[in-house]
C-alpha cells in the first residue's frame, strides 16, 4: 500500500510542474491571438485615444513577462485574479458555472458507464451475433457524428416532435434536483451517447482477448456457465483497459461539453471559455484551462490508482 | 358597395377603432350599416380592434441573442446585443425614437436650440425616479453624459460628444448643453445606445455599477450570459410597460433559439436564421416580424490607392453588382437594396427621387474602358463574422462582375481581429454598420474627409463643405436639400459599394401583440417592445 501513496504523491508532484507549463502555454497563446482585450471590448467602436485610456486602466501597457510573474505570484497565493472586462474575482465567475459542468458530467457518466460496461459485457457474450452488430453499428454511429447533430436531432424528435424534455437546459440553483434532471436530460443523453461506444467497445475487446486464455478454458470446462465465465473470471481481469478509458470519458465529458453546451444553452464554463477568449480575458482562459488541465490529471492518476487495486498482482507484489 | 370598397371601408372602420377614435358601439354601427352582419363585425372588433389595445400583464420571456459572459452595466462598453436590448429595458434615454422613426420624449419633456444650434436645452421629466427610489434631476443627466467625456474616459460613445464643451444645470430639471459648433441633431444623438440615464454619485460621476436605472423594468435578478430577469418599476415616469415581468435569456444558438419559441419556452426571439426564416413563419403560433433597418452593409474602397483612385473603376464596381440578386440569395428576402449612399429609406431626410442603380455589366464596362482598362483584377476582403454569409456575398458580386470584365478575388480573412486588422487596413473589405440614427451621424462618422473611420479614405470638397452647413441647420427644408445632394455625391463619386441594408428580422408567439408600426433602429421595435408590446 506504502507503494501507492509514493505513486500518487509523486504524480501529484509532476501534475503541478505540468500545470505551470500550461499555464506558460495558456498566457503565450492569448498574447500570440490577433487583437487585445481593449480591441475586443471596444470593437468596431475603438479610437487609438480610449484604446490606449482601456489599456492602461487594465495594465496592458506593461511588458509581457511582468504580467505574466505577476499573476504567477498572486495565484500561487490562491488568488486566480479578476475578470479584466467584468472586474469580478475568477472564483466567483466560474464557481456556479463549474458546478454546472461537473453536475452534467456526473449525470451523464453515471448512465453512460453503467450502460457501456453492461453492453460491452453482453456483446462479448453474444459476439459475432445480430446483436453485437447492431450494437457496434449504434455506438459507432453516435460517436462519429458531431455532439451538436446529435443533439439537434434529439430535440427535434424528443423535445420538439414528442414534446417530453425541455430543449433548452436552462437550470439555476433554486431547482429542485428533480426538476434539474429533467432540464438537463437531453444534454446527458448527447453526452452519453457520444462516450458510450469507446467504453464498449473496450470492454468487449479485453474480454474477448481474455476469452482465449488458458484459464477461462479451464473454467468452460469445469462447466460454468457462460455468462458466469465473463462476469466472474473474466472481467475482473479487464479491468485495467476499461477504467482508462473510462477515465479518459470522464475527463471528455467535463472538458469537451462546449458544442453541447452552446446547443442546449447550457450554463456551463465551455460556454465562459469561449466567451473569454474572444474577448482576449487573460485571467479567466487561464483559470478555465488549468480546471480543464486538473481535470485531466487527476482522472489518469486515478486510473493508474485504479488499475492497479484491481489487479491482484499488483496489490500483492512480491 | 363594390367588394373593393368595402374592404377599403372595413380597413378604415378598423384603424380608426385601434387608434381609438371609434368605440365598440359606433364601430358596430357603421360596420352594420356597411352591409356587414353583425357576428362578423363583433368578430372583427375582437380579433382586431380587442386584441390592439394593450393590456396589462404576463412575463414576458425573450430569447435574445448576442449575450456574453463578458458583459458589463458600463454604458461606455455596450456592445453586444443582449447589452443593447437591456439597457432600452431597465435604463432610459433623454430622447426615443419612436416606432414610427421619429424623435419623441423619454427623460426629457422637450428641446429646444439657439438659432445657430450651438447651445441645447433640454427640460427633464419632473416625476421620473430610479430604481432605487432615488429622483431624477439635472445632476444625474450630466453625470450620465460626461461619463462619454474627457481624457480619462473609455467610452466607445466618446466620438459622438467630443464637439461638446460644456453641460450645465440650470435649477433642478434642466440642463443646458455648450457645443464649439452648431448641431442640429443634438436630440437624436441622445437616442444612441451608449447614452442611458444612470444615478449620479456624491461627487459627480456616474453611478453605472449597480445596474440601476430608471427605465420601465427594474433588474431583479442578472447573471452574465445566462439570464436577466426584471419587473416593473412602479415610478416609471411613462405610459406602457404592460407587461409585470421580464425574462430576458441568452441563446446564442439561432437553433436553440428558435426551438424555444416553437415549443413555448420564449415569447419572442431577436433574430431569426434567415435560412429557415420562410419554414418558420408556417408555423401558425408564430408571426415574424420582418422590419427594414438603417443597418448598411458597405464595401468601402481606398480611393487614394490604385486603381480606386480612378472615379470610373469606382463606378464600374458599383455597376457591376446584382443588389436584387444578392438580396435574394442571400438574405432571402430580408434585406433592401442600397443606392451606394449611406443614408437608409428609415432615416429622417432621407432623399426618395435618387434613382436606384441597377446591374449593368454594359454601362460598368463602358466606365472600365473610361478609365483605359479592358479588364481589372482587385481582391475584396470578408469574413463570416460580419455577416453570416458575407463571404458567398462577396462571391456572389464576383460572379456579377465577370460579366463584365472584372475579375474580384475575395479575400475570407480571419474572424478574429477582423477590426483591429483588416477593416481600415486594407483597400477594399466587408464591413456592417449598425444603424445611426441620422445622415449627418453617418456622414460624419465614416466619410467626412477627416474622420478617423473614413473607411474609403474619401476627400471630397463640397461634400464636406455641406456637411458642416447641414450640420447646423435647423431648417428641414434646406437640410433635406443638402442632405439630398450629398447622396449624390457620395454615390457617383464616393469610394463606397452599398449592396445592402440588412432587415432585422425577429419572430413572436402570436399571443403577443404590438402597434402598427415598429423603429427600425434596434431588434424588437429598437429595443423597446419590452415597454410597448403586451400580451392578447
Amino acid at each position: 500500500m506504502g507503494d501507492i501513496v509514493t505513486i500518487v504523491l509523486k504524480r501529484l508532484g509532476l501534475g503541478l510542474i505540468t500545470l505551470l507549463v500550461i499555464s506558460v502555454i495558456i498566457f503565450g497563446a492569448v498574447e500570440l491571438l490577433p487583437g487585445d482585450i481593449a480591441q475586443a471590448v471596444l470593437g468596431q467602436g475603438a479610437t487609438e485615444d480610449n484604446l490606449a485610456a482601456l489599456r492602461t486602466e487594465l495594465g496592458l501597457d506593461r511588458a509581457a513577462p511582468v504580467r505574466y510573474f505577476e499573476w504567477l505570484f498572486n495565484a500561487i497565493q490562491g488568488d486566480f485574479g479578476k475578470s479584466l472586462i467584468s472586474k469580478t474575482p475568477v472564483s466567483e465567475a466560474i464557481g456556479t458555472r463549474f458546478g454546472n459542468t461537473l453536475f452534467l458530467a456526473v449525470y451523464a457518466a453515471l448512465i453512460a458507464v453503467p450502460v457501456a460496461i453492461f453492453l460491452g459485457v453482453v456483446v462479448a457474450l453474444f459476439r459475432n451475433s445480430v446483436f453485437d452488430r447492431v450494437a457496434n453499428v449504434l455506438t459507432l454511429t453516435s460517436i462519429s457524428s458531431p455532439e451538436f447533430f446529435l443533439g439537434y436531432v434529439l430535440i427535434l424528435f424528443i423535445a420538439v416532435k414528442g414534446g417530453f424534455f425541455p430543449a433548452i437546459a436552462k437550470i439555476d440553483d433554486d431547482m429542485s434536483l428533480l426538476d434539474k434532471l429533467d432540464r438537463t436530460f437531453l444534454p446527458a443523453l448527447t453526452m452519453v451517447l457520444v462516450v458510450v461506444a469507446h467504453m464498449m467497445r473496450m470492454t468487449r475487446a479485453s474480454i474477448i482477448n481474455l476469452l482465449a486464455s488458458p484459464y477461462v478454458e479451464m473454467a468452460r470446462l469445469k462447466g460454468v456457465p457462460a455468462w458466469k465465465v465473463i462476469v466472474k473470471h473474466t472481467l475482473p481481469n479487464a479491468w485495467a483497459p476499461v477504467i482508462n478509458v473510462v477515465a479518459l470519458n470522464l475527463a471528455y465529458l467535463v472538458t469537451g461539453v462546449v458544442l453541447v453546451e452552446v446547443v442546449f444553452v447550457y450554463p456551463g464554463i465551455g460556454q465562459l471559455l469561449v466567451d473569454a477568449v474572444t474577448k482576449r480575458d487573460f485571467p479567466v482562459v487561464q483559470a478555465c484551462c488549468l480546471i480543464f488541465a486538473a481535470t485531466f490529471i487527476l482522472l489518469n492518476l486515478a486510473a493508474d490508482v485504479g488499475s492497479i487495486l484491481t489487479n491482484p498482482r499488483l496489490r500483492h507484489p512480491k | 358597395m363594390s367588394n373593393s370598397s368595402k374592404q377599403e371601408f372595413k380597413e378604415l372602420l378598423t384603424r380608426d377603432a385601434k387608434s381609438g377614435k371609434l368605440g365598440r358601439r359606433d364601430f358596430m354601427r357603421f360596420a352594420v350599416a356597411a352591409g356587414m352582419s353583425v357576428p362578423l363585425a363583433s368578430g372583427l372588433w375582437t380579433s382586431e380592434v380587442a386584441a390592439a389595445t394593450p393590456k396589462k400583464g404576463g412575463n414576458f420571456r425573450v430569447g435574445v441573442h448576442d449575450v456574453n459572459t463578458s458583459d458589463t452595466f458600463d454604458p461606455g462598453t455596450y456592445q453586444s446585443v443582449g447589452m443593447i436590448q437591456l439597457a432600452h429595458t431597465h435604463r432610459s434615454y433623454l430622447t426615443e425614437i419612436t416606432p414610427e422613426n421619429g424623435l419623441g420624449p423619454d427623460m426629457a419633456d422637450s428641446w429646444s436650440a439657439t438659432p445657430d444650434a450651438k447651445v441645447w436645452t433640454f427640460e427633464l421629466n419632473k416625476n421620473a425616479t430610479f430604481h432605487n427610489g432615488k429622483k431624477f434631476t439635472a445632476a444625474d443627466a450630466i453625470a450620465s453624459l460626461n461619463h462619454h467625456r474627457g481624457e480619462k474616459s473609455t467610452s466607445a460613445a466618446k466620438a459622438l460628444l467630443t464637439t461638446v464643451t460644456d453641460i450645465k444645470a440650470k435649477g433642478d430639471h434642466t440642463i443646458v448643453i455648450e457645443l464649439n459648433q452648431g448641431f442640429a441633431d443634438l436630440p437624436w444623438v441622445m437616442t444612441d445606445y451608449h447614452l442611458v440615464i444612470v444615478p449620479a454619485k456624491a461627487d459627480g460621476t456616474a453611478d453605472w455599477e449597480g445596474g440601476v436605472g430608471a427605465g420601465p423594468y427594474a433588474i431583479t435578478s442578472h447573471k452574465p450570459g445566462i439570464s436577466t430577469l426584471l419587473k416593473r418599476h412602479s415610478g416609471w415616469h411613462r405610459e406602457g410597460a404592460y407587461f409585470d415581468e421580464i425574462e430576458m435569456l441568452g441563446l446564442n444558438d439561432p437553433n436553440a433559439r428558435q426551438t424555444a419559441l416553437i415549443t413555448g419556452d420564449v415569447d419572442a426571439i431577436t433574430s431569426v436564421d434567415l435560412k429557415t426564416v420562410a419554414l418558420l413563419g408556417r408555423n401558425p403560433n408564430i408571426e415574424v416580424d420582418n422590419v427594414p433597418s438603417g443597418s448598411a452593409i458597405t464595401l468601402p474602397m481606398f480611393c487614394d490607392v490604385a486603381p480606386f483612385n480612378n472615379v470610373d473603376v469606382r463606378l464600374a464596381l458599383k455597376n457591376a453588382i446584382d443588389r436584387n440578386d444578392i438580396v435574394e440569395k442571400i438574405m432571402f428576402g430580408t434585406a433592401t437594396p442600397g443606392n451606394d449612399y449611406h443614408v437608409s429609406p428609415g432615416m429622417p431626410y432621407a432623399p426618395t427621387d435618387i434613382p436606384q442603380r441597377v446591374y449593368d455589366p454594359d454601362k460598368a464596362k463602358f466606365h472600365l474602358k473610361k478609365a483605359g482598362m479592358s479588364s481589372l483584377k482587385v481582391s475584396l476582403s470578408a469574413a463570416d463574422s460580419i455577416l453570416p454569409g458575407a463571404v458567398d456575398m462577396c462571391v456572389l458580386y464576383s460572379e456579377h462582375a465577370k460579366k463584365a470584365g472584372i475579375q474580384i478575388d475575395v479575400k475570407r480573412e480571419a474572424n478574429d481581429g477582423y477590426w483591429s486588422d483588416v477593416w481600415l487596413k486594407k483597400p477594399w473589405t466587408f464591413v456592417k454598420w449598425g444603424a445611426r440614427p441620422t445622415p449627418d451621424n453617418m456622414f460624419t462618422l465614416a466619410y467626412k474627409d477627416d474622420a478617423p473611420w473614413n473607411e474609403s479614405h474619401w476627400q471630397n470638397k463640397r461634400f464636406n463643405e455641406l456637411l458642416l452647413q447641414a450640420k447646423a441647420e435647423l431648417d428641414d427644408t434646406r437640410r433635406a436639400a443638402q442632405y439630398r445632394e450629398m447622396c449624390m455625391l457620395a454615390r457617383d463619386d464616393g469610394g463606397t459599394v452599398i449592396p445592402i441594408f440588412v432587415n432585422f428580422v425577429y419572430a413572436r408567439n402570436k399571443k403577443v401583440q404590438h402597434g402598427p408600426s415598429l423603429a427600425s433602429s434596434w431588434e424588437l421595435d429598437g429595443g423597446r417592445g419590452y415597454h410597448r408590446w403586451w400580451f392578447a
